[in-house]
């Protein structure tokens, strides 16, 4: 058996996921602090492609960064790089479709967050960094992994824009729904059967850790 | 030493505009809660900004909307203690005191200090606590320890008793006025409680929606309260519009009687009030004296608090209420007429 879609799709959804956390915390934490027209102007782009079917963010993708789209031609002219039909269009594919799940939690962990412990700690003389990630995002802790984990599960199980804009190519850019749905199709049905029950266990891995990184949360906010 | 300050903001459905000044001893901002006493600590912390104004600390200018100097939180040098401690939840006691000293490149000097102050407001046993395993009190006394730290010159206390349980406050009470004692700066303490203010502070100004304006010591706030929301925040329960007369005499039309005032009447005189424990049972008749219905009598735990009606009066809310010990009532004997005296020492001419 070939292990190439388990590494490729390992690799697609960890550098997106990556991608994704640092993209949704950035935009979460700027969201939540605009004011509110200008809030809901954003945040509905920035959903979009939780709503969207799979397949139309392809097209806008393919839109973008087909060869002989405007950023696709660009990037082929300048440094003779090409954005589709190779195995890192998935994780332009993967990141797009997983961002609003990491922004949406997030943005919710943030608003949650009493804006009195940072107005403290400034007066304490600490520096706005130090605020961020040494007392927001450890209080924020749970909505952010939550938000991490769902953005990784998604951009694992993506098929509909991958297919579209990364597509089928085995030892190239398959990756495990890809593959699936591809020996299915070609009526191999047990080999697809060994690719689900490899997707399976991924999931549930990712499932069982982040029961575990829950369970070693030693505090909790209380009120009253 | 001291702090002077002028800020205007608005937010709305509600004008926030204070100005007063505090010498280097504990300033007072009575208010109603809602009146935007907290947010004038946050204007002056830094944490929000006002719309204009100007801020000076000890001759350096904080904020000064006219010159755009508007510095950030962590150089003011202040400290801020929150209605509700504002501690960090993912660090103990002792993590949250060394966050306050993490600028300090000194690391062994800051360990030395943080264990002082552990030492000094008696910590040690809970400095491996999270802030939600500690009662009320000892998330008050790391709040404070961990500004205490930082040598603030400005020490800004919110409403430091709401969050504790009625039986903490008298200890923490007098905790916090040995601090205060011993701190060597201004101090400002936000709150709606006016025997608080009598206790701990020296001078005091009041907030009444959002308008404060100048400073005034404490005992003239009681003795002497100029407005009636001044008058209202010191505790004084009984009104009546005013009328000028002459120079110390005065009209009530809500008690249907004339009055005669030890002190001399202001301009733009329009009410007159009287604290209840300074009512007078009379026998009978005389220079400041009206007739009253006895309304209700209710039994307080010590005292008795007598509700009753001027027979004069001609609005039917201005009740008067009178307060009295229980054994003084019971030689009263009741009845449902009483003549009161208002001594003309304890009338209280006020402006709106």
């Amino acid at each position: 058996m070939d292990w190439y879609p388990l590494f490729n799709s390992l690799r697609v959804a960890g550098i997106s996921c990556v991608i994704v956390f640092f993209a949704g915390i950035f935009a979460a934490y700027y969201v939540a602090k605009m004011p509110k027209l200008l809030k809901g102007v954003l945040d509905v782009v920035l959903t979009l492609p939780l709503v969207l079917p799979p397949t139309v963010v392809g097209y806008f993708l393919l839109r973008l960064m087909g060869p002989n789209r405007p950023l696709g031609a660009w990037m082929a002219r300048m440094f003779d790089i090409r954005l589709t039909m190779v195995w890192y269009s998935a994780v332009f594919t993967s990141a797009v479709v997983a961002f609003p799940l990491m922004y949406r939690t997030a943005r919710g962990a943030f608003e949650s967050f009493d804006e009195n412990l940072a107005w403290s700690a400034q007066t304490l003389g600490l520096s706005n960094p130090y605020i961020f990630w040494r007392i927001r995002m450890p209080c924020c802790r749970q909505g952010i992994l939550a938000g991490t984990v769902l953005a990784f599960a998604r951009a694992l199980g993506e098929y509909g824009a991958t297919s579209m804009v990364a597509g089928y190519i085995p030892g190239r850019t398959a990756t495990i729904s890809t593959t699936v749905y591809q020996l299915w199709r070609t009526d191999n049905d047990a080999q697809a059967a060994r690719w689900v029950m490899v997707n399976v266990a991924i999931s549930l891995v990712v499932l069982l850790a982040v029961n575990f990184l829950e369970k070693g949360q030693k505090y909790r906010r209380r009120r009253g | 030493m001291a702090l002077s300050v002028e800020l205007k903001k608005d937010f709305g459905a509600f004008r926030l505009e204070a100005a007063f000044t505090a010498g280097n001893c504990v300033h007072g901002l009575l208010g109603a809660s809602g009146c935007g006493k907290s947010m004038t600590l946050k204007c002056i912390a830094g944490v929000i900004r006002p719309d204009e104004g100007r801020i000076v600390l000890d001759g350096e200018v904080l904020f000064d909307s006219a010159a755009h100097i508007n510095l950030p939180p962590q150089k003011r040098g202040l400290g801020l203690l929150f209605q509700n401690f504002a501690l960090f939840p993912n660090m103990t006691v002792e993590q949250n005191i060394m966050a306050a000293l993490h600028k300090t490149g000194d690391k062994k000097a800051a360990r030395i200090k943080c264990g002082d102050m552990l030492r000094r407001l008696s910590l040690e046993e809970v400095k491996g606590l999270r802030p939600w395993q500690l009662s009320g009190g000892q998330q008050q006394r790391t709040a404070l320890a961990r500004i205490l730290v930082t040598t603030p010159r400005l020490l800004m206390l919110d409403e430091p008793f709401s969050a504790l349980d009625s039986y903490l406050r008298w200890q923490t009470e007098l905790e916090l006025t040995e601090l205060l004692d011993g701190f060597d700066g201004t101090a400002l303490l936000v709150t709606h409680s006016r025997d608080e203010v009598y206790r701990l502070c020296d001078t005091v100004t009041v907030l009444d929606r959002g308008m404060g304006r100048g400073e005034a010591p404490v005992r003239a706030l009681f003795d002497a309260p100029a407005t009636r929301s001044a008058c209202l925040l010191s505790g004084c329960k009984n009104y009546s519009r005013a009328e000028w007369i002459g120079p110390h005499t005065l009209y009530a039309p809500d008690w249907g009687t004339r009055l005669e005032c030890a002190a001399p009447l202001p301009d733009g005189l329009s009410y007159v009030g009287i604290r209840s424990h300074s009512l007078r049972v009379a026998d009978g008749s005389g220079p400041n004296r009206m007739e009253c219905g006895v309304i209700r009598v209710v039994e307080d735990v010590f005292s008795t608090v007598i509700l009753m009606s001027s027979a004069g009066g001609d609005r039917g809310f201005s009740r008067l209420r009178l307060e009295m010990p229980k054994e003084d009532w019971a030689a009263v004997g009741g009845g449902e007429r009483l003549w009161l005296e208002l001594p003309p020492e304890a009338l209280l001419p006020l402006v709106e």
